[in-house]
């Protein structure tokens, strides 16, 4: 039994955090809510150097061979810089799940191969449209999607389909409504399969989004402890304040206990284990608790000022508040929690946390690169 | 990062579950707060000494079986759902027996460890005082030099099972000129010492389950002390995080509290018009599997060789308030039932202890530092806030 990360994924975390520090400021986030696409071309470019890209791919289709586990801290980091690419979305998500119908025994997996070659090499970037979701995060700059009619997957390039532009309100998203008819040569897996396609899909998504919630939470509760030191009334420091200090120490806290359940998610998940589902559950709903209290303490301490345009906390606070949303909403993700618990065979109580994790196999000596 | 337990691990609590099978005591124990209950318990600790489960991190050298935190974890989490008593020899196992070996000489350890580790010395602990509460530094109880002995005078409060206890350990004032947290000594005084009075305080459920301790000229020998003079302080701080670091509360207390909690729910669930109560349970069992988590996190950092800060100050806020939460969703499922008391003729089976562990609940937030203080480390040693 060990909680660590490992020293890989340390360090492949701290070059990310590094870059992505360098490369993303309030000031080039602002400057792409302006820009035609929304997005940095060349930042895509570079994480793809990175690898980033292709890292839940396995090494057989020419990618890293890493685990949920492996990406779950770069993540966090994502959310923490409030990069605006959709740079979870298409490697947890929709790179893995390509990978994954390359890798079974579908007849789709030699198409599919093929696509997440072209994937791996930087030249088309695919989506993924989950039922669960009524909009894709920037659909326009990918060249295919994943689309689901039932538990039908199918693959459909993005010129085929009706792109409908919605605006949120997070001024970083651009959100798309797709309108499109599903037809046989599309189709990659139906029945159980596509089912299985799914359901890991919402399991990687729901992930992702509570590692992000995580990073956002980080970053708004650090900003708001230094805009308290920084700014004095009646002589001193906001922030010497009691009432200030204990806001952003129940921040701290919650951030404290979401931070291991988003971990023990990232285990379940990548290592395929039946409790997955609920680990996952619980990282998303711990995750939007912390989240939601962050967003409204950072607020608060920042007084006036937090209520502008100009400042940038809402950079941070409106991105939870978008995707704390997706990939299911709290009342979908509590709703299987209380499934288990009214379910007769399930074990709970002392010495029951690792029941299910521990009946599947996962060698952390695989790791990152 | 690893989850699951090895083949050593598992091995180890089985070894522990054999065990409590035959010995956890069918009859659950009389409260220890009443003078037969304690005897049971003392009679318990006894037991599990006998075998070495009494403290089981403790180096073998001193009855323990050098267990590492993960093994911890193990322990509590069979010993919890055994159901086996209440440990009345907390303060020995978590707080003082392990400041003791790191701060007593040799002659002090041989005196007082094995007898606290078979629970034949129960002990108190006596660090507050009436008007040094969360300020401890404000403590002016005195234990003044007089050759080979101290002279104690003052008075502690709120000193946990001291109306049952045999020993005390106290912070005094050796240095009568000083303030706050200087010129403090650690020393241990024996409750039937000559001087000593100990007034018990009844809790809200009736019973004395803490008390005032008197210091009437209590003469006790320099052998008393443990580490230097003036450095009373600074081993109370350690002994401190001991306490409000891991250990003090295990995860598996929690999670079977919330598998009560779920089972009471689902018995009720036809029944309830208060449709927020199913968040609440949800809820509930979350945070209680998220403190088994984040205790597991811990305490794989802690053998790696990291350590732990401020995020203990965190520990004692997110325990104490899922324990609130926990009971106040009972209390609530259980509707206008939930105030009868035991040996009311309408008490049922289904009410349980829930109205016990309610009021207990009340006072986590208050004891082992309150939760304000708490809060004021978080932001000023974690999150580096300003002091003024
Ligand atoms: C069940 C129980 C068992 C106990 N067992 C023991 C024991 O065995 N040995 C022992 O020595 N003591 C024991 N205590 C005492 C406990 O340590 C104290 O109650 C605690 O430290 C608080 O002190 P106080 O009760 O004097 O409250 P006060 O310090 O008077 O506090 C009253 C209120 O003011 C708040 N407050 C105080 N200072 C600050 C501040 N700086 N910032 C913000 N808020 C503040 C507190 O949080 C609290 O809400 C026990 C207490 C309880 C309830």
């Amino acid at each position: 039994m060990n909680f660590m990360s490992s020293e890989d994924q340390i360090a492949y975390r701290d070059s990310v955090a590094t870059m992505l520090a360098a490369e993303v400021t309030a000031e080039s986030i602002r400057a792409r809510w302006d820009s035609p696409k929304g997005i940095d071309e060349k930042l895509i470019e570079q994480l793809n150097e990175l690898g980033l890209n292709t890292m839940l791919v396995p090494e057989s289709c020419g990618g890293l061979g890493l685990s949920e586990l492996d990406f779950i801290l770069l993540a966090q980091e994502c959310g923490r810089a409030a990069l605006p690419e959709p740079l979870v979305d298409n490697v947890l998500v929709a790179n893995a799940m390509l990978a994954d119908v390359a890798c079974s025994d579908l007849v789709s997996a030699k198409q599919c191969e093929d696509l997440l070659s072209e994937v791996a090499a930087g030249k088309v970037m695919l989506a993924c449209g989950h039922w669960i979701n009524p909009f894709i995060n920037m659909a326009h700059i990918h060249q295919w999607l994943l689309l689901s009619h039932g538990d039908e997957v199918h693959l459909v390039e993005s010129s085929a389909v009706e792109l409908l532009p919605q605006r949120s309100a997070d001024p970083s998203r651009r959100i798309f409504k797709v309108n499109w008819q599903p037809k046989a040569e599309t189709r990659i897996a139906n029945g159980e399969a596509g089912a299985g396609l799914w359901r890991r899909a919402l399991n990687r998504g729901a992930l992702g989004v509570a590692a992000q919630l995580i990073g956002l939470s980080e970053s708004i509760l650090h900003r708001a402890v230094g805009f308290t030191a920084d700014r004095e009334q009646f002589g001193r420091p906001v922030g010497s304040n009691q009432a200030v200090k204990h806001l952003l120490a129940d921040c701290a806290v919650s951030l404290e206990f979401a931070k291991p359940v988003m971990a023990r998610a990232a285990y379940a998940v990548g290592s395929n284990s039946s409790d997955a589902d609920c680990a996952v559950s619980h990282a998303k709903v711990a995750a939007s608790r912390a989240a939601q209290l962050c967003a409204r303490h950072g607020m608060q301490v920042h007084g006036a000022m937090g209520y502008t345009w100009e400042c940038d906390l809402h950079i941070w606070m409106k991105r939870c508040w978008a995707i704390d949303k997706t990939w299911g909403d709290a009342g979908f993700h509590k709703n299987r929690i209380h499934e288990r618990l009214l379910d007769p065979s399930t074990l709970m109580g002392a010495g029951h946390t690792f029941t299910s994790a521990t009946s599947k196999t996962y060698n952390s000596q695989e790791g990152a690169a | 990062m690893d989850l699951r337990y090895t083949a050593t691990e598992e091995a180890f609590r089985l070894k522990v579950r054999q065990w409590l099978e035959k010995n956890v005591p069918c009859e659950s124990l009389k409260s220890f707060d009443t003078e037969e209950g304690f005897d049971q318990h003392r009679a318990w600790e006894k037991t599990l000494a006998s075998d070495n489960w009494g403290m089981v991190t403790w180096p073998k050298e001193y009855g323990g079986r050098g267990c590492n935190l993960i093994q911890w974890l193990i322990f509590e989490e069979e010993y919890y759902r055994a159901g086996a008593p209440l440990r009345v020899n907390q303060n020995g196992i978590f707080l003082l027996g392990p400041t003791l070996m790191e701060y007593g000489t040799a002659d002090q350890k041989s005196r007082f460890i094995g007898a606290m580790a078979s629970g034949e010395e129960i002990w108190a602990q006596g660090w507050s005082e009436p008007g040094a509460g969360s300020d401890m530094a404000a403590i002016r109880s005195k234990a003044i030099r007089d050759g080979g002995d101290y002279i104690i005078n003052g008075q502690k409060i709120w000193s946990t099972r001291a109306v049952f206890a045999d020993w005390v350990f106290c912070i005094f004032r050796t240095d009568p000129e000083s303030t706050r947290h200087h010129g403090l000594s650690f020393i241990f005084v024996p409750l039937d010492a000559e001087g000593v009075t100990v007034r018990p305080i009844d809790q809200l459920n009736g019973l004395p389950g803490f008390a005032e301790i008197f210091f009437d000229d209590v003469r006790v020998p320099v052998f008393n002390r443990l580490g230097e003079e003036g450095e009373g302080w600074a081993i109370a701080m350690s002994t401190a995080g001991f306490e409000r670091g891991l250990m003090l509360r295990s995860p598996a207390r929690f999670q079977e509290a919330a598998k009560k909690l779920v089972a009471l729910y689902q018995a009720k669930r036809n029944d309830i018009l208060d449709l927020s109560l199913e968040d609440a349970v949800v809820l509930c069992y979350l945070d209680a599997e998220a403190y088994a988590l984040s205790t597991y996190a811990t305490a794989s950092r802690l053998m790696a060789g990291g350590n732990i800060g401020a995020e203990s100050s965190c520990n004692k806020i997110f325990w104490s308030e899922l324990d609130i939460k926990i009971h106040e969703t009972a209390m609530r499922l259980l509707g206008a039932r939930g105030e009868l008391l035991p040996d009311s003729e309408d008490f049922s089976e289904e009410l349980g202890v829930w109205l016990d562990g309610f009021f207990f609940a009340q006072s986590g937030p208050i004891y082992a530092g309150t939760n304000e203080v708490q809060r004021n480390i978080i932001a000023e040693r974690m999150l580096g806030m300003p002091r003024k």
